[in-house]
């Protein structure tokens, strides 16, 4: 973390107030994102308790598992979570342009270009914190070696139709979301806290209702962003609830024993009533759905407020590039799920390893340098740390290389109070029309001002050409680090994988999950 | 007021945050800090859902039926090191009046276990172990005693092992807590012979996403090197309970103010982590924010500022500093350089600065 | 006919001959074992790259076509030029990145040296070196018959992944005690995978090959008698060595007696004990505490001023210790720049001042550290890295002189120990909470207080 992020939160403290953190927005948002607020059980992996989903705010569709110990109402839930979001997934699936792909050809290693399609739109799908994006993975991974009674007629307790379907994509929007920069599916803890600075730790952060009160406290209520921040986190009426539910996924504990443990026992007998009675099984059932509704309807909310004050911001000027590599992504697996390929294997091999984090270690340096050029605060802490510097030019002299056709190669003396950190040689970058300009660090005066040489983009000619060489008097801001990442290693296909790393994977899809009475609790 | 015994998450947490001495005082004491937590107007939100604590209590039932037979061929598999796999379980009865007995019947079983050379099960023994010069009684989940005199300390918990891995936050805290257990039952082996401890405990876990137990071994040297340094350092308690003024109390009936000021006799070292692990953390935060201190914006934001402890200190510092200040602090001046750049970002995306007067300098 | 192999037990008296033993256990294993691959972990100045250039010229004479990885263009660089002083008749290429001057210009100058930035030109050369940066993205047709990777424990499994398709076997060597591999993005979803990419290129291939023969250089030609010891029981626990000179064949004295300043102190200790202690009063300080970092430079400063001399093995007359045989080591490039600066304003130049990532695999006569926790409120998990201490105590031949705040064991006390657990991730020992208890407790016997 840069001082300067700690600075905004001393600001912050004293302001009562969270304090910017960016001038623009960092991340795509879409023009109608889904978002998708999950409860869960406590104590039961991938047992959901209740959700709220959608893409209008004031019309969520509120699913809700009345006793989650029964496996029925359980996939009852996920048949009906399926058949909410695959449709807005699917959506986007038609919507083509024609696109052009580099693909390498196995035999000779010779890049190609093969033309393809791409879509022009790709969903987004927003929780409220990043335990809702892990709770997306868990989903994913407990549905997606699921069969269903038409893929499998045989299976003991077949899953509903589409939701092992759903479960692939859940996979893919979190492992997606691992990528820096990717918005196919965000927090929004994530989204405020990327933007605004609050004069708490990054942990107290994670909870969204205090998060959003420091951003934008509610006049209405009164006191200041760090009051009802704290009040959003601990108070709690005279039962001893929260008065703000925790945005989950897992609930308030003395929820579950005052009131909803009770609803539940309740259903139960409703249930299990001899004669039964199918309006009292109903109102009970209603009774809890009620109490779950209640939980995440302020998370609800407050997730399309954190829209609203994160769209008020300006985007900036990458986001819309970051976005076409999330659509390459949306279209890649919609194309694997249209080939019919199996599930996402349970652990990814060597190779898929490898090269995931190659992808995400260069996405990174991507965004770090996207953002900076985007953000004049966010260059500013790369100014701090003597990763740029911006300054006036102060001289220009024009040089020529040696050659027989000479180029220009012009020296420029800037004026710069940042201390730039200069390792041996180095080359510095600009952004001139949106592409990185290059010249050369030629030295450092005792008075700090910096002498580069400009050795691109100037044309062919011996003139330079008009605009590709900054005037005296300018004020240009210059980066250490390139504004494009080299890629990473190349790596073997997974069946090339060397004895090193233990040979090929075992080829074919992986087993599905056994399905057993003892089946989750 | 009767002290709170020490039990062995307790013990374990005791790592989360060892250099806070109020803390250090409390628990070795044996002060009920939820009851004191909330006479001081700010109580823990702890609690743990019936939901959670019925399906713990009934997957270590699972894990435990048929006489352990499960249990001890998740041992033979993981740990087992090529001994015969075990075929009848051995079961002592460790049924006995008060946590002494039950101490004193456990450590006799581990005797005779250890001398018989089969595979034993000791379905919730119970350990003690001295800290801070008052025995602490431990009752771990499970303990199985190897035919070669080797025993290993069983942690059964709900959360699931999905694929073989598990949340690593949570893996970390059972194996704290089985290093507290190993500590205590080397205590019992070192007075044995052909005795000793593994330094690996077997975590059971539900498998996937069902009710299946799973298990995995879990090394756990480092935590028990860490907790037995801790354990020593607690023995120093007494040495903190005497810089106590004279009648200073914690009992919960006393007033707030009275209890405050008590409290506040000791100094805390508060940390955002504090929430997650002791039920005096939100009193703490409430002093500690009143007190503009830094870290209450996280251990990273306290260690970038130095010397600067107060927010009032380094917003100063950021304003330029007061003319004949300290001299010569290069956080100070690193604040400074960072307070005109980013108000020159600010100004540029024509944003408002963050605050306009100087620093609060005496005048 | 195969050579028999050495035998490899058995305590040896003469550290030489324990090491010459060993280099011919893994030359054996090299030229004549069946196993594709061969592990040698070598601690701190204990001749691995005397082994490499060794082994090199060894597999070019049996007419293996050889390539060699190394990490860094510098290593690469180095081992080049430390081939052609062996040998300067055996042709060598010198695979080099496309930036055009990513390599050490002395390497012109060497006749039996290619450079080029293409594999292809280099490959019929019994011996081509290059990065691993440089390897992942060459293709040639035919396989390498071996390789030796240089520093493999710095090197990551997915940068091994990337070029291990272009060898039949491989030789391994590097030093498990220094700084791990790390990753600017999160990896832990690959944690306590045998192929975790963000893991060490020795880590994967053990896991995946737990037969390869491991060897291990035993016997530090660097460190001196007073320091293999302890550095070799605090970060080497279960593979110790010892050092290749005895307490009289090291001899590090001053021409000029102490003024009895602390700097003075402290040097006179770290002569007489090889270790020293320069502690300033407890205090929580910036990173880059302006009285620790004068105290460095005036520690460097007195030294060059007493006239400082070196008697070792290699020479039995008195050598000056001149700046460019200190090394001054911090943990952050901050406190690396201010120190400089301090130097700088003492009139001191040719001084290495680096981080401890950077002074990897240096070696000095005397070092002058900046403890990590030095003045910290708090230890983090970078500070505690074992493998950070370990470079920052391990790089001199002569002293090494620690200069630190008091009050550190407090802040190892201190520091919270809850630290997630990885399922089935190797646990790696030793513990940096541990070694750095173990470093302090052997310091303080050294301890020169002093306020400045």
């Amino acid at each position: 973390m840069s001082l300067l992020t700690t600075l905004a939160r001393l600001e912050a403290v004293r302001a009562g107030r969270a304090r910017p953190l960016a001038t623009v927005r960092h991340r795509h948002l879409t023009d109608r994102p889904l978002v998708f607020v999950p409860l869960t059980t406590a104590g039961e992996a991938g047992a959901p308790l209740g959700a709220l989903v959608g893409t209008d705010r004031d019309a969520p569709r509120l699913l809700v598992v009345p006793q989650p110990r029964d496996r029925d109402l359980r996939w009852t839930f996920l048949a009906d979570l399926a058949e909410e979001v695959l449709p807005y997934i699917d959506a986007y699936a038609d919507h083509v342009e024609p696109a052009e792909r580099t693909e390498t050809d196995p035999v000779t290693g010779k890049k190609a270009k093969v033309a393809t399609e791409l879509c022009l739109d790709a969903p987004q799908i927003v929780v409220p914190s990043p335990a809702g994006i892990e709770y997306v993975r868990l989903l994913g991974r407990s549905m997606r070696f699921r069969r269903t009674a038409e893929e499998d007629p045989d299976a003991p307790y077949p899953a509903p139709a589409r939701v092992p379907l759903l479960g692939r994509w859940f996979t893919h929007l979190a492992e997606r979301s691992r990528m820096p920069g990717s918005a196919l599916l965000l927090s929004a803890t994530g989204l405020l806290s990327r933007h605004w600075a609050t004069g708490q730790s990054s942990l107290e952060d994670q909870h969204l209702g205090a998060l959003l009160a420091w951003i934008a406290p509610d006049p209405k209520t009164g006191g200041t962003g760090a009051e009802q921040a704290l009040r959003a986190e601990l108070a709690r009426d005279a039962q001893g609830l929260l008065l703000v539910p925790p945005a989950g996924p897992a609930t308030d504990p003395a929820f579950d024993n005052k009131l909803l443990a009770p609803a539940m026992a309740r259903f139960d007998a409703a249930r299990a009533a001899d004669p039964a009675d199918p309006a009292a099984r109903s109102a009970a059932e209603d009774a809890v759905r009620a109490l779950v509704a209640s939980q995440l309807r302020p998370t609800w909310d407050a997730v399309w407020r954190s829209l609203d004050l994160v769209r008020e911001l300006p985007p900036g000027a990458h986001t819309e590039q970051r976005w076409t590599g999330d659509r390459w992504s949306y279209t890649g697996h919609r194309d694997r799920v249209r080939a019919g390929e199996p599930p996402q294997p349970r652990r990814d091999d060597a190779v898929t390893a490898a090269r995931k984090l190659g992808r995400r270690e260069t996405e990174q340096v991507r965004l770090d340098a996207q953002e900076a050029l985007d953000d004049p605060l966010v260059m500013a802490a790369r100014r701090f740390a003597g990763e740029a510097f911006a300054g006036e030019i102060t001289e220009v002299v024009m040089e020529w290389t040696d050659s027989k056709r000479p180029s220009p190669r012009p020296l420029l003396a800037v004026a710069t109070e940042d201390g730039p950190q200069f390792d041996g040689p180095a080359k510095v970058y600009r952004s001139l029309d949106g592409r990185a300009q290059t010249a050369e660090h030629v030295r450092t005066e005792e008075d700090g001002t910096v002498v580069l040489r400009l050795l691109d983009k100037m044309g062919r000619g011996r003139e330079p050409e008009p605009g590709t060489v900054p005037e005296k008097g300018d004020q240009v801001c210059w980066t250490l680090f390139e504004h494009e990442p080299r890629s990473g290693p190349r790596l073997p296909e997974p069946e090339d994988t060397p004895w090193t790393h233990g040979g090929p994977p075992a080829a074919g899809p992986e087993a599905t999950d056994p399905v057993t009475d003892e089946d989750m609790l | 007021m009767p002290p709170r015994p020490l039990d062995a998450r307790a013990l374990a947490a005791l790592a989360a945050n060892p250099g806070c001495r109020r803390r250090a005082l409390l628990d070795g004491a044996g002060v009920d800090k939820p009851a004191l937590a909330a006479a001081l107007g700010a109580p823990a939100g702890y609690g743990q859902s019936q939901f959670a604590m019925i399906r713990g209590n009934s997957f270590e039932a699972k894990v435990k039926a048929d006489g352990g037979t499960e249990l001890l061929r998740l041992v033979h598999e993981k740990l087992g090191r090529g001994a015969e796999p075990p075929r009848a379980a051995h079961l002592p009865d460790l049924a006995a009046a008060g946590p002494e007995g039950r101490a004193a019947r456990t450590a006799l079983a581990l005797r005779e276990a250890t001398a018989s050379g089969t595979w034993t099960l000791l379905d919730h023994p119970m350990l003690a172990l001295e800290v801070a010069g008052t025995p602490a009684y431990l009752e771990p989940d499970a303990v199985v005693v190897h035919p070669d005199g080797r025993w290993t300390v069983v942690e059964i918990k709900s959360f699931p092992l999905i694929d073989g891995a598990a949340d690593p936050a949570k893996v970390g805290a059972a194996a704290r807590q089985a290093a507290v257990y190993v500590l205590a039952l080397e205590r019992v082996a070192a007075k044995l012979d052909g005795a000793r401890v593994g330094h690996e405990a077997l975590l059971v876990c539900p498998k996937d996403f069902s009710n299946v137990p799973a298990a995995a071994a879990v090394d756990i040297r480092k935590q028990r090197a860490v907790t037995r340094r801790q354990l020593d350092r607690l023995a120093r308690v007494e040495d903190l309970a005497a810089a106590l003024p004279d009648g200073t109390s914690f009992a919960p009936d006393r007033t707030r103010a009275q209890l405050t000021e008590a409290v506040e006799a000791v100094g805390a070292a508060y940390a955002p982590d504090c929430l997650a692990a002791c039920e005096l953390a939100f009193h703490c935060r409430d002093r500690a924010r009143a007190a503009g201190a830094v870290g209450t914006l996280g251990r990273q934001v306290r260690g970038e500022l130095g010397t600067l402890t107060t927010v009032e200190a380094a917003l100063d510092a950021a304003a330029g500093g007061c003319p004949g200040g300290p001299a010569e602090d290069p956080t100070a001046e690193a604040l400074h350089r960072a307070a005109r750049l980013r108000a020159g970002a600010l100004a540029a995306a024509g944003l408002p600065a963050d605050r306009t007067e100087g620093p609060g300098c005496p005048s | 006919m195969t050579t028999p192999a050495p035998e490899a037990d058995g305590p040896v008296a003469d550290p030489g001959a324990a090491a010459a033993r060993a280099t011919a256990g893994i030359l054996h294993d090299t030229l004549h074992g069946t196993a594709r691959g061969v592990v040698v972990d070598s601690p701190p100045g204990a001749g691995k790259s005397t082994l490499v250039v060794t082994a090199a010229r060894e597999l070019a004479a049996a007419g293996r076509r050889l390539m060699i990885v190394a990490q860094t263009n510098a290593q690469v660089d180095d081992l080049v030029l430390r081939l052609a002083d062996k040998d300067p008749e055996l042709p060598v290429g010198r695979l080099h990145s496309s930036d055009g001057d990513a390599y050490d210009k002395a390497l012109l100058d060497l006749p039996a040296v290619t450079l080029s930035a293409k594999a292809a030109d280099l490959a019929p050369l019994p011996v081509v070196i290059s990065t691993a940066a440089k390897w992942a993205h060459t293709q040639v047709d035919g396989a390498w018959e071996h390789a030796i990777v240089d520093e493999a424990y710095q090197m990551r499994s997915d940068a091994l992944l990337a070029v291990a398709g272009l060898f039949e076997r491989a030789l391994f060597v590097g030093d498990p005690g220094q700084l791990d591999p790390f990753s600017v993005v999160g990896a832990e979803q690959w944690a306590g995978l045998s192929h975790d990419p963000s893991a060490s290129a020795v880590a994967t291939l053990l896991a995946h090959n737990p037969d390869l023969p491991q060897h291990r250089l035993p016997v530090s030609w660097r460190l001196p008698a007073s320091a293999a010891p302890l550095v070799s029981a605090a970060f080497y626990p279960y593979t110790p060595f010892r050092s290749g000179t005895g307490p009289a064949d090291r001899r590090l004295s001053y021409a000029a007696a102490s003024d009895g300043s602390g700097p003075d102190r402290v040097l006179d200790e770290a002569a007489e004990a090889g270790w020293g202690l320069l502690e300033l009063p407890a205090r929580h300080a910036p990173r880059t505490d302006p009285e620790a970092v004068r105290a460095v430079a005036l520690v460097v400063r007195r030294a060059l001023d007493r006239g400082a001399v070196a008697v070792s093995e290699q020479s039995p007359d008195p050598v000056p210790l001149t700046a460019a045989r200190i090394a001054v080591g911090t943990a952050h490039r901050d406190q690396a720049a201010a120190v400089r600066a301090a130097l700088a304003g003492l009139g001191v130049t040719g001084v290495t001042v680096d981080t401890a990532n950077r002074l990897q695999g240096r070696e000095y006569d005397l070092t002058v550290v900046l403890h990590p926790l030095s003045g910290r409120p708090d230890a983090t998990a970078f500070h505690l890295e074992t493998g950070r201490l370990c470079v920052l105590a391990s790089r001199h031949r002569h002293a090494c002189i620690v200069v630190a705040r008091a009050g550190i064991p407090d802040l190892l006390d201190e520091h919270p120990s809850t630290d997630p657990v990885q399922l089935g991730a190797a646990v790696k020992f030793p513990d940096g909470w541990e070694a750095n208890h173990a470093v302090l407790a052997h310091l303080s016997e050294h301890r020169v207080p002093w306020r400045p």
